[in-house]
């Protein structure tokens, strides 16, 4: 095992990254379970009820129970659906939430190794690239099940994906002008160096944030499966782990959105006191850092449940209207007055 | 490793991992679920209980269509907006009128094409 410690070796390359790929999914899965046990307990406290408490200690084995029964339940596929398309539909919309973080710096360096699992120089493009595809699953999941509301609730994602992605991906260009790099690591550096970009780019962060609400199907804006108009939306035929690979995918796509706000607008792994701006120089400090991003990230968790059970649904026009005619322009005004700003400073 | 081809390769381990485990929970659960009877009721398309009418797939509204050409239109003009953004601080440096101001005749273009959507009533869902 000599060639561990070499880092140019290409093993040892193949091994950390490995590594870093199974512990990350090793921790975003139970992430995953976690959070819909807390929203379950933060929407009863909400609603002045105690929420699940059975299972284990403080209810805490609950999603396992949960998982446990999704499995045993029967995995019903009606014979009116497009068969290949309706399986392979959870999946799809499973996997591009999970290939959202690889390229998110969740801590700062442990050993030789860059707590990222990918360290590209495209950085956010791939991200906006895989979080788009995530649309591809609800819209397959939609016409896959040949019904009327799952067919509904795949077309009305589709377009509400695509009208706040815009919305996001402009909502961010101003951070990479301040940058000017759009690999993530960079933006953590500067952000240490300074301050967190949520004060230097308020108008961004918000838009960026409502985007993020959006894109995730989430409260008040879960148009693709809102209940009392469509059932339960793209899901309705669905049934078993079938449909836990979406309730996991979504879960998982709130997780991976709040890992990048907290990376482009709050300082990522960093904390400016004890010390811990700084890149690791131990394996302690390494640890410390990867709890830090892991605190931020249960913060946006815990704010998106919060909102969930606070505001009400809006309307599909409503919707339309406030990703194209009202974020769209006001995007478009950050992007000039951070440029005009840029260019007086060199007057 | 500091070749970025050799960077993709761990996105393809996260991605072998991520679609093993979604296909692989998909068959357990088809091998470990209960298994139900069929019935003609059973197969029908959910409908809150009524019986099916029509087609699954049913007409929708021409406006959606309409938003995903936009989404073309307007995603391939933020895509142009990147390279600029990236490159902004150090032209400044450099040609600091000229980066400023051919972003801001290509940000009018972008504007006058937004105007136009909104006066030819794209956004408008109400109609």
């Amino acid at each position: 095992m000599d060639f561990l410690n070499d880092s140019s070796h290409w093993g040892t390359f193949l091994f950390f990254s490995a590594l870093k790929v199974v512990m990350a999914f090793a921790v975003v899965m139970p992430m995953v379970a976690y959070s819909v046990m807390l929203e379950r307990r933060l929407s009863a406290a909400i609603q002045d009820r105690i929420g699940p408490n059975r299972v284990g200690p403080f209810g805490l084995l609950q999603p396992l129970a949960d998982g446990l029964k999704s499995f045993l339940k029967e995995d019903f596929t009606p014979s009116h659906v497009r068969k290949v398309y309706f399986i392979i539909a959870p999946a799809v919309s499973m996997i591009p939430a999970f290939l959202t973080i690889a390229v998110i710096p969740f801590g700062s360096v442990m050993g030789t190794q860059a707590m990222v699992i990918a360290n590209l120089n495209v950085g956010i493009l791939y991200t906006f690239s895989v979080v788009s595809l995530g649309v591809y699953g609800i819209v397959l999941a939609g016409w896959a099940s040949n019904s009327k509301y799952p067919f509904l609730g795949g077309i009305r994602a589709s377009a509400q994906m695509i009208s706040y992605e815009i919305a996001m991906g402009m909502a961010a260009v101003p951070v990479f002008m301040l940058v000017g790099d759009l690999n993530l690591g960079k933006v953590i550096e500067y952000q240490a160096n300074g301050a967190w970009l949520v004060f230097k780019q308020p108008i961004a962060f918000v838009i960026f944030l409502v985007a993020a609400f959006a894109e995730t199907n989430r409260l008040p804006f879960d148009l693709p499966e809102s209940e009392t108009e469509l059932v339960s939306g793209y899901n309705t035929e669905y049934s078993s782990m079938k449909f836990a690979l979406f309730f996991m995918g979504e879960y998982a796509a709130m997780i991976a959105v709040s890992a990048l706000m907290v990376t482009l607008f709050f300082g990522g792994w960093t904390l400016p006191f004890f010390g811990l701006n700084e890149a690791a120089t131990s394996i302690a400090g390494g640890i410390a850092h990867i709890l830090v991003f892991l605190g931020k990230v249960a913060c946006f968790m815990v704010f998106f449940i919060w909102i969930r059970w606070m505001i009400p649904r809006f309307r599909y026009d409503q919707l339309m209207d406030l990703g194209w005619r009202r974020f769209l322009p006001l995007a478009l005004a950050n992007i000039i007055i951070t440029a005009a700003i840029l260019w007086m400073q060199h007057l | 490793m500091e070749s970025q081809i050799a960077q993709y390769i761990p996105v393809l381990m996260l991605f072998g991992l991520a679609s093993a485990f979604a296909f692989g929970t998909l068959l357990f659960s088809a091998l470990a679920g209960k298994k139900g009877y069929r019935s003609r009721i059973k197969d029908t398309a959910y409908e809150c209980g009524m019986e099916p009418v029509g087609e699954g797939s049913a007409r929708f509204s021409v406006k959606f269509y309409l938003v995903a050409m936009l989404f073309i239109l307007f995603d391939v003009e933020v895509v142009f907006l990147y390279p600029w953004a990236v490159v902004y601080k150090d032209m400044l440096e450099q040609n600091a009128h000229l980066i400023f101001g051919s972003m801001m005749i290509f940000l009018l273009l972008f504007l006058v094409g937004f105007v136009y959507e909104i006066k030819k009533k794209a956004f408008d869902w109400k109609s």
